[in-house]
């Protein structure tokens, strides 16, 4: 027996050992197959452009799907797509697509104008459960559609005039209506694929599996293993094939960061979703690094509750507003990873610069709450900063408690609700505050600022002002003229700042990690990743 | 023997109707939606949603129609991945879950078996005390430290391991089964030492050692028998624990197995999801229990006689 314990726990050594060549890495591979690793954040929903909804499913679908109008990754703005080009009427009113020939769905069928009509209609049916149908709202009696108010599509302004030629005629001069075409949910779908597996819009169908699935995207599906990868190559019909530079994408459902950091590391990712913050000082100061932060079309803030004492004073509002150090914050708690927000729109939205009507300023602050009726926190009630649990909301409430409680000399407590709890509390408005992101689906300001009409769904603070409400639905949207709509826009951010429903705290950063081989793949406002430029260099060993 | 089995059978019946009715219910009094969204979500589209998926209907309608697709097999399409059904997810995810608890139970009871007995014969020497310091260590670091740390020096510093995936790349199965074999590699080596000293102590081991026999022979022949019979009532919960419980290990290890997916349902609010795997995996953990159970019978003279004399 003693004799034998040894030999049987050396065997299992060797066993064990003996299994792990790990041999060349996805990188190394990668580069000369010309098939990019990437690290996705998490297992898409699905890939159906009308039911999706996050930012994962977006890469893949933007991948396997174009709109008719695609964005310039360097410059974000429109380029051609399926339309190989448009025309607006005088009004700018109505615009005349013109399809592109040679494109084609993934089987060789071309891609028609009538699958617009036919894949819009059931974008907005409102059978389909579509979140994103508003994307298509500035289109002509398309909201009356969706909510069910009328049931006839042929009211809806869009209309094929021939096999090749699409007409969209919409409710006002929208200028962002074209950024909109390369938003999933106004992509057509092939009609026959869907039709095969159920009927049209069923959310439980069989058509988005990897042997199934056409699409009109310059890559293809080859396979899709649940929770592992999602493998791409690029599609032998695709209209500019000859303009794609990878032969292939690997997506991973990379849900921890850490574990992701460590694959980069390693060599079995080209490109991180995320970056750990712990890690993101000693990247920083790595020559050469992989580390890439950006500035990110998204606002950092608090929900105010304007319906609760003693918040629906607004010196309170400011004074809280005034009293947070959002230059510390960023620096210190956030390890210079975002920029302080004194606006909800960020700041160079397409050429918006959003009033800064305040900074930090404690005298003035603690003159305001003295007004209030609260002079150095006497007689404060008391109230609670709700967030969803997560170590970095926690250290933010806690670093605003602090400083609310040294200037202001007021108390507030923190809680954490788990997501969904959260999502019903501020549903509810049953907060005094409630920490809040907005992430920006198309780069105008008007994807901002009409958060807090009196009715919109996303407002809860109970804000309501009906000169906002006009400016935001009714002025801007008659004016054509970007100057002078960015006016309405400023106008109105001011007396939203000035009102202070919320609290800006601060502007996200887009942060990833991405190997030296990647090229094509600039950073920009939208973190939005066009595939169809990307390509891999093959390094020099030494190089690596 | 068969008699008892089937016994077991309907006594776990009620149970797993239990646990249906209870997790239904729970779930919906949870607040949140499974459709609601940081981005509000229109009421006519979250009323279409519902429809869709019968959560329109009053509640008890939408229990007995969930039973009776339960009784067809049939666990529903989740709401979270709406293409896919819960079978199919449960499918997928099964077999890597499975697999990966059977690797950390070999390891477990190798590693922990081994060093049980060799405990258990040398005891209160270091070939005793060392490997009770690691099963204490074992027992006590949890293993979303284990993890990591595994990771780092094995994958990233060595790298001798890959730090991720599942049947991926050769040797990406190694740390996670460790990882997760690791707390259980400890319990089995100190049961096995009680065990075993137990044994060890008893006549019927003075008197086969009188009898000449060597030491080999009485070990394996005579007190392993006995003394593994506490490991034996442990693997079948065990075995039950490692598949509900694998949930942190695929999440650092980014195995895709069925622990993530049961967690992320809770989260999402993906009632039939929530439903499926909690149906499936109570009943696996019935069943592992009672198989469990005929082992330790099987083993146990006394108690095999006794139940085969019902038959």
């Amino acid at each position: 027996m003693r004799q034998k314990i040894p030999t049987i726990i050396l065997i299992f050594t060797v066993i064990l050992i003996t299994s792990c060549d790990v041999g060349e890495g996805n990188v190394d591979s990668g580069n000369r197959l010309g098939i990019l690793h990437y690290g996705n954040g998490s297992e898409p929903q699905g890939l159906d452009p009308h039911v999706v909804t996050g930012v994962p499913e977006n890469h893949i679908v933007r991948a396997l799907f174009e709109g008719l109008a695609v964005k310039n990754p360097y410059t974000l703005e429109p380029e051609p797509g399926v339309a190989e080009r448009w025309i607006f009427s005088d009004d700018k009113r109505v615009i005349t697509f013109f399809l592109n020939p040679d494109a084609r769905w993934s089987n060789g069928d071309p891609v028609q104008a009538n699958d617009y009509v036919w894949s819009w209609q059931r974008a907005l049916d409102p059978a389909m459960g579509n979140q994103y149908s508003y994307m298509l709202f500035p289109v002509k009696n398309a909201e009356a559609f969706a909510k069910g108010k009328i049931s006839d599509f042929e009211k809806v302004g869009v209309k094929a005039l021939d096999q090749r030629t699409l007409e969209v005629t919409l409710n006002d001069p929208t200028l962002y209506f074209i950024q909109l075409l390369d938003h999933y949910s106004t992509f057509a779908v092939h009609p026959p694929t869907i039709m095969k597996f159920g009927k049209s819009t069923d959310r439980y169908t069989k058509w988005t599996r990897a042997e199934n699935i056409v699409g009109n995207g310059p890559f293809v599906m080859t396979e899709w293993k649940l929770n592992r990868r999602i493998v791409l190559k690029k599609s032998p019909t695709y209209w500019d094939r000859d303009k794609v530079g990878l032969n292939g994408v690997v997506f991973y459902p990379t849900e921890n960061s850490v574990t992701e950091e460590r694959m980069f590391r390693v060599g079995q990712l080209h490109y991180t979703a995320g970056v750990p913050l712990d890690k993101i000082p000693t990247y920083r100061d790595m020559e050469n690094t992989p580390y890439v932060q950006a500035p990110y079309l998204g606002t950092y803030y608090y929900l105010l509750n304007t319906n609760k004492e003693p918040l629906n004073d607004v010196r309170v509002r400011q004074a809280l507003s005034l009293s947070i150090d959002r230059d510390m914050l960023t620096s210190t708690v956030l390890q210079g990873t975002a920029f302080p927000a004194y606006s909800i729109t960020p700041p160079d939205t397409l050429g918006y610069y959003p009033p800064r009507l305040f900074g930090y300023d404690p005298e003035k602050a603690q003159e305001l709450i003295a007004e209030a009726g609260y002079p150095n926190g006497k007689n404060w009630p008391g109230i609670e900063i709700i967030y969803n649990t997560s170590e970095a909301h926690r250290k933010i409430a806690v670093a605003i408690q602090q400083m609310w409680s040294s200037v202001l000399n007021v108390q507030v407590t923190l809680s954490n609700q788990e997501w969904k709890v959260y999502l019903d509390s501020v549903d509810q408005m049953e907060f005094d505050i409630a920490r809040r992101g907005w992430i920006g689906d198309y780069v105008d300001p008007n994807n901002f600022l009409d958060l807090f009409i009196s009715e919109g769904g996303n407002n809860s603070t109970g804000y309501a002002n009906a000169v906002y409400d006009d400016l935001i639905l009714k002025k801007s949207t008659k004016t054509a003229d970007r100057e002078s709509r960015y006016q309405i826009f400023y106008r109105a951010e001011t007396m939203l700042m000035q009102a202070m429903p919320i609290i800006p705290i601060y502007t996200y950063t887009s942060k990833h990690l991405i190997h030296r081989s990647v090229k094509g793949l600039p950073s920009n406002l939208m973190d939005s990743l066009n595939l169809k430029y990307v390509w891999l260099e093959d390094l020099k060993k030494e190089d690596r | 023997m068969i008699r008892f089995i089937v016994v077991r059978i309907f006594q776990a019946l009620p149970v797993i109707l239990a646990v249906i009715t209870a997790t239904f219910f729970l779930i919906r009094m949870a607040p949140g939606g499974p459709f609601d969204s940081e981005k509000a979500v229109m009421p006519e589209v979250k009323a279409a949603l519902e429809a869709q998926y019968n959560l329109d209907r009053p509640i008890l309608d939408q229990y007995f129609s969930y039973l009776a697709d339960l009784g067809e097999g049939d666990f529903g399409p989740s709401f979270k991945y709406p293409g896919r059904s819960v079978n199919e997810l449960i499918a997928a995810g099964m077999p890597v879950t499975a697999e990966l608890g059977f690797y950390a139970l070999i390891f477990a009871v190798i590693v922990g078996g081994l060093s049980g007995v060799i405990a258990s014969l040398h005891p209160n020497t270091w070939a005793d005390h060392l490997p009770m310091t690691f099963a204490m260590i074992g027992i006590c670091v949890p293993s979303f430290l284990l993890g990591p740390s595994l990771m780092l020096l094995f994958g990233v510093h060595l790298d001798w391991f890959p730090v991720s995936g599942w049947g991926d790349i050769s040797g990406d199965k190694v740390l996670p089964s460790i990882t997760l074999g690791a707390a259980y590699a400890a319990y089995v080596s100190r049961l096995s030492r009680a065990g075993m000293l137990e044994v060890l102590s008893q006549d019927y081991i003075r008197t086969a050692r009188a009898k000449g026999l060597s030491e080999w022979r009485v070990i394996t022949q005579h007190a392993l028998r006995g003394g593994l019979m506490p490991l034996v009532a442990f693997l079948g919960p065990a075995f039950a624990g490692l598949l509900s419980g694998s949930f942190v290990v695929e999440t650092i290890f980014q195995v895709p197995g069925l622990g993530r997916f049961y967690v992320q349902a809770a989260f999402n609010r993906d009632y039939t999801m929530i439903l499926g795997t909690t149906i499936f995996l109570s009943t696996l953990i019935v069943i592992f229990n009672l198989m469990s159970d005929v082992l330790a019978a099987w083993m146990n003279p006394r108690l095999r006689s006794e139940l085969f004399n019902y038959d």
